[in-house]
């Protein structure tokens, strides 16, 4: 197959492709990793609100160097600003947000994606020796929505994360509703994922290639 | 009258016990490191630690663990290239891995008498394993248990004599609940206010669940 018809999007690319499809007026979680980089793409005077499970909801633009408040973070611990119409609130209850289902919308980035939704995003092994959990599991099952932002093979071995069942151990299942990745767009439906955008270039055949789980192309 | 402040950071601390479980607040900003100093030369033993997280190669936390009177840490996660995964890797510490916002509501729940509750989160993962489970409206949810602490480490903007207490932005996170969960708790405050000042709207965590304060000016 000739790799010269296509370029993959990077991760900025993929952070706007998500942005585009967010609507005003959404709560928005975005997980760290490719998600952190989409509320930089959401058009000016679109209103969407972001929040953070540290204990902030209605994140601002990153502060200048000079700006910087040590007492403000996100999840990341990285210093943020708060916008106009932001709150503050303890940690349970910003999990409160998350957990009971206050959120439109939470993207995670994520190791292995399955066709029935399940998501893979935080070891790549049940032995891994230190266990790196954090909100992941909150956010996924809490959401009224998840979507997952990732490349859509290793960088290794090219393997696919695109899967028919998770290798990894999962975070949640059956939650993932749509992924992006450096390919495409596709749905996970009752039958599976479903192809709603490609890159420039790319054929329905190509990108199946690359992907382990079978792939449908959108009705109509 | 009542008076919770304390002058100095050994009373502060005074009478901790080994074997404690200690409630420790704190994500980035909001961490009160200098009781955790006092918690070290304490040199209380055999602790029980809960935060957010497992601290990095230095850092109040390292530093705290490096001593290895922590026995058990409860947190949400730990990095990979810290004090905890060593300490963890040659068997010298325990670790109980916490989805977050079950850390927190766990963290809650003591605080408001919840003997247990059942949440989505984590029911279908390797964290369920061999633990009670039950599906409730069509969903399945893993059993999870209060935690309360023998003593909370809290961090505050403001404070009054009677503990009423302000949190300054995002560095509010862990602190109302796990005062609100621990038997004892000890607040070191960047300011000292008059009782009165604060606008009582404007109080997050108020002075019931507070024991003892102590200004470290920022």
């Amino acid at each position: 197959m000739s790799d010269t018809a296509f370029k993959p999007l990077d991760r900025n690319g993929i952070a706007a492709r998500i942005a585009r499809d967010i609507p005003e007026g959404w709560f928005v979680n975005l997980g760290i990793g490719i998600p952190t980089g989409v509320s930089d793409f959401v058009p000016e005077g679109r209103e969407v609100i972001f929040h953070a499970e540290n204990g902030v909801i209605g994140i601002g633009p990153a502060p200048a160097p000079d700006q910087v408040n040590p007492h403000l973070v996100n999840a990341g611990v990285t210093p943020i600003t708060l916008r106009t119409g932001g709150a503050y609130m303890h940690h349970a209850d910003s999990f409160a947000i998350a957990r009971g289902g206050h959120l439109d919308l939470c993207v995670l980035g994520a190791f292995e994606v399955a066709e029935n939704g399940d998501i893979a995003n935080w070891a790549r092994s049940p032995n891994e020796p230190v266990k790196q959990v954090g909100g992941a599991m909150d956010l996924a099952v809490g959401a009224q929505r998840l979507w997952v932002a990732m490349e859509h093979n290793t960088k290794g071995n090219g393997e696919s994360r695109i899967r028919r069942v998770c290798s990894y151990p999962l975070t949640a299942k059956g939650v993932v509703r749509r992924v992006y990745t450096d390919l495409a767009v596709l749905d996970v439906t009752p039958d599976g994922f479903v192809v709603l955008d490609m890159i420039p270039g790319l054929t329905f055949e190509a990108l199946q290639a690359r992907t382990e789980a079978p792939l449908r192309r959108m009705p109509g | 009258m009542i008076n919770k402040f304390v002058s100095t950071l050994n009373e502060a601390m005074e009478d901790l016990e080994n074997g404690a479980t200690v409630l420790l607040a704190g994500f980035g900003p909001g961490t009160p490191e200098h009781l955790v100093q006092g918690l070290i030369a304490s040199g209380v033993r055999d602790l029980t630690l809960v935060a957010n997280a497992g601290g990095r190669d230095d850092g109040p936390i390292a530093e705290l663990l490096a001593t290895e009177r922590v026995r058990k840490i409860i947190c949400s996660f730990v990095r990979p290239a810290s004090v905890a995964a060593r300490l963890f890797t040659a068997g010298k510490l325990e670790l109980e891995i916490v989805p977050q916002g079950t850390l927190a509501e766990r963290i809650r729940a003591a605080g408001a008498g919840i003997q247990a509750f059942y949440t989505p989160t984590a029911a279908d993962t390797l964290l369920a394993e061999g633990r009670e489970t039950r599906v409730i409206n069509g969903r399945n949810c893993l059993l999870e248990y209060p935690i309360h602490g023998d003593v909370a480490l809290i961090d505050a903007w403001q404070a009054d004599r009677w503990g009423n207490l302000t949190h300054k932005d995002s560095a509010r996170n862990f602190n109302p609940i796990m005062a609100m969960a621990a038997k004892r708790t000890i607040v070191q405050t960047s300011h000292v206010v008059e009782l009165g000042e604060l606008p009582p709207a404007h109080i997050h965590t108020p002075g019931v669940f507070v024991q003892r304060v102590l200004h470290v000016p920022a």
